[in-house]
């Protein structure tokens, strides 16, 4: 009778992670960062069809890094969940946090029980009303959720560039600053990025309806 | 409210009444509460709310669709201040007339399912997808059509593949069809209809396109009980709107009833000062 070898919880977990964070580290990064009118949203991100960051609801928006059929079926659950969380109840009812739960349930269930965890890392962008109301939840393969503050980095090389946002932001930044941090927090010193290797969106604090609204590649050139 | 995902080959895709149908209790509340609604015969209908008359036209490269505000029940006016005329969604309008309730409902519907696949796919549907998908919705209600519930769609948008703009009109099966020049539907349409079909013309600018709608559902309130006029009174007047390649645009309620109170002025002067 065959036994099956026993492996260590912390040794299946930390292997389950290592192929995640493996996978992830493969695509290129991601960072948003909340400006005086919004949240703006930038990927490197050299394809003008694969897209990295969308649209949920009125004041909600989504990017993913990783594997793109993973976080693009994440994408459209969570445009699923919204859009019948609105018409059930009232497009007010609908809120990032109940989604970023959500989403850190079902990737939290797939990390421990399904033989291949998900190679993505997903952020939950919303904006408020008021600058205070403006929420950025960044949920992990693992399920993990952090929520955070000012700005937020996905992907392979999160740690490096996040800290050269940390050193560029400020409070307050206009959209021109926070697209001018962001693109070259992504880029690095050794790079240059345009806007043709960008994909950009913000979510407009001022709009009454939807919020988020593409930027094209002759306005990022503008505003950089 | 859980997250909806499904097996690949169980995909409802860009569909929000295709999800509607995959779900069940658990993801929408309430869901089959009002299956039980038309089960009673039409000869035991309760009076509801009906609205009546819109009214739509075509001028350069735009479209005008406009509605007058009241719903009636019966020989009682119920509602003085109903919307009739909605944005579907940035390059189109629907405008409805029949039971309020259902109608209403159908428009909120197909405003999400627009919106719904614009999300899923990334871009928006064709102005031809868009007038189908509604034409679907309209036959899927033929059932609570038989039993009283009538509901009939104008439609119009700004087709950005041609560049211009189309108008299409329905009836109860959901037959689907396109209209080259202007279109009324209601119990107030008759009247709407003869008004738009003396004024139009393929020159008409916006605003004489305007003036016109506004000229036909004075028309309409004048000869049908059914249809509300302007109330000036109350502030409350027919919403107009107009589809270009700018998108959707409603006018502000100040514009209309300066619209409304010179074809006052036109009118009371015809009749030398006595506007009876």
């Amino acid at each position: 009778m065959n036994m099956p070898f026993y492996v260590a919880p912390e040794q299946l977990m930390k292997d389950r992670a290592d192929f995640a964070q493996k996978g992830i580290a493969r695509g290129r990064s991601l960072a948003a960062i909340e400006f005086d009118a919004g949240v703006l949203l930038c990927a490197e991100n050299p394809s003008r069809n694969l897209r990295k960051i969308s649209e949920i609801y009125d004041r909600i928006a989504f990017a993913g890094v990783g594997r793109y059929n993973e976080y693009d079926q994440l994408r459209i659950a969570g445009i699923r969940h919204a859009d019948l969380k609105g018409y059930t109840y009232s497009r007010d009812d609908v809120d990032p946090q109940a989604l970023a739960n959500q989403y850190a349930q079902m990737l939290g269930q797939i990390f421990t029980h399904e033989t291949k965890p998900l190679e993505v890392e997903i952020l939950v962008a919303s904006v408020g009303y008021r600058p205070d109301g403006d929420r950025m939840f960044h949920i992990r393969y693992d399920g993990s959720v952090s929520d955070e503050h000012g700005f937020a980095v996905l992907g392979g090389e999160a740690e490096a560039i996040r800290e050269r946002l940390g050193r560029s932001y400020e409070d307050e930044l206009s959209l021109s600053g926070g697209l001018k941090a962001a693109v070259a927090a992504l880029a690095g010193d050794e790079r240059t990025l345009g806007s043709g290797e960008l994909e950009v969106a913000v979510l407009d604090r001022l709009d009454k309806g939807r919020c988020f609204r593409r930027l094209e590649s002759g306005e990022i050139d503008g505003l950089l | 409210m859980t997250l909806p995902v499904f097996k690949p080959w169980d995909d409802p895709g860009p569909n929000f009444a295709g999800l509607l149908g995959h779900l069940d209790h658990r993801m929408v509340p309430l869901a089959d509460a009002g299956s039980g609604m038309v089960a009673g015969g039409a000869d035991r209908l309760p009076e509801i709310a009906h609205g009546t008359t819109v009214v739509a036209s075509k001028y350069g490269n735009g479209v005008v669709i406009a509605g007058d505000r009241r719903a009636t029940a019966g020989n009682l006016i119920s509602h003085r201040n109903l919307t009739k005329v909605f944005p579907a969604d940035k390059w189109s309008g629907v405008a409805i007339a029949g039971a309020a309730g259902p109608a209403v409902e159908m428009v909120k519907m197909f405003q999400l399912q627009l919106e719904h696949y614009e999300k899923v796919e990334g871009h928006p549907l064709s102005l031809e997808g868009k007038a189908n998908q509604l034409s679907q919705m309209v036959r899927g209600h033929l059932p609570a059509a038989m039993q009283g519930f009538v509901v009939v769609p104008l439609f119009a948008g700004f087709d950005r593949r041609r560049g211009y703009g189309r108008l299409f009109a329905y009836d109860v099966t959901g037959g689907r069809y396109e209209e080259e020049d202007f279109v009324a539907s209601g119990s107030g349409s008759l009247f709407a209809r003869t008004v738009i079909k003396m004024g139009h013309r393929d020159s008409n600018t916006e605003d004489q396109a305007i003036d016109l709608m506004i000229q036909a559902l004075f028309a309409a309130a004048d000869e049908d009980s059914a249809t509300g006029g302007p109330d000036s009174m109350r502030g409350i007047y027919p919403i107009v709107a107009t589809i270009t390649v700018d998108g959707y645009r409603e006018l502000g309620e100040s514009e209309i009833a300066g619209r409304f109170e010179r074809l006052l002025d036109e009118f009371t002067e015809q009749h030398g000062g006595d506007r009876s």
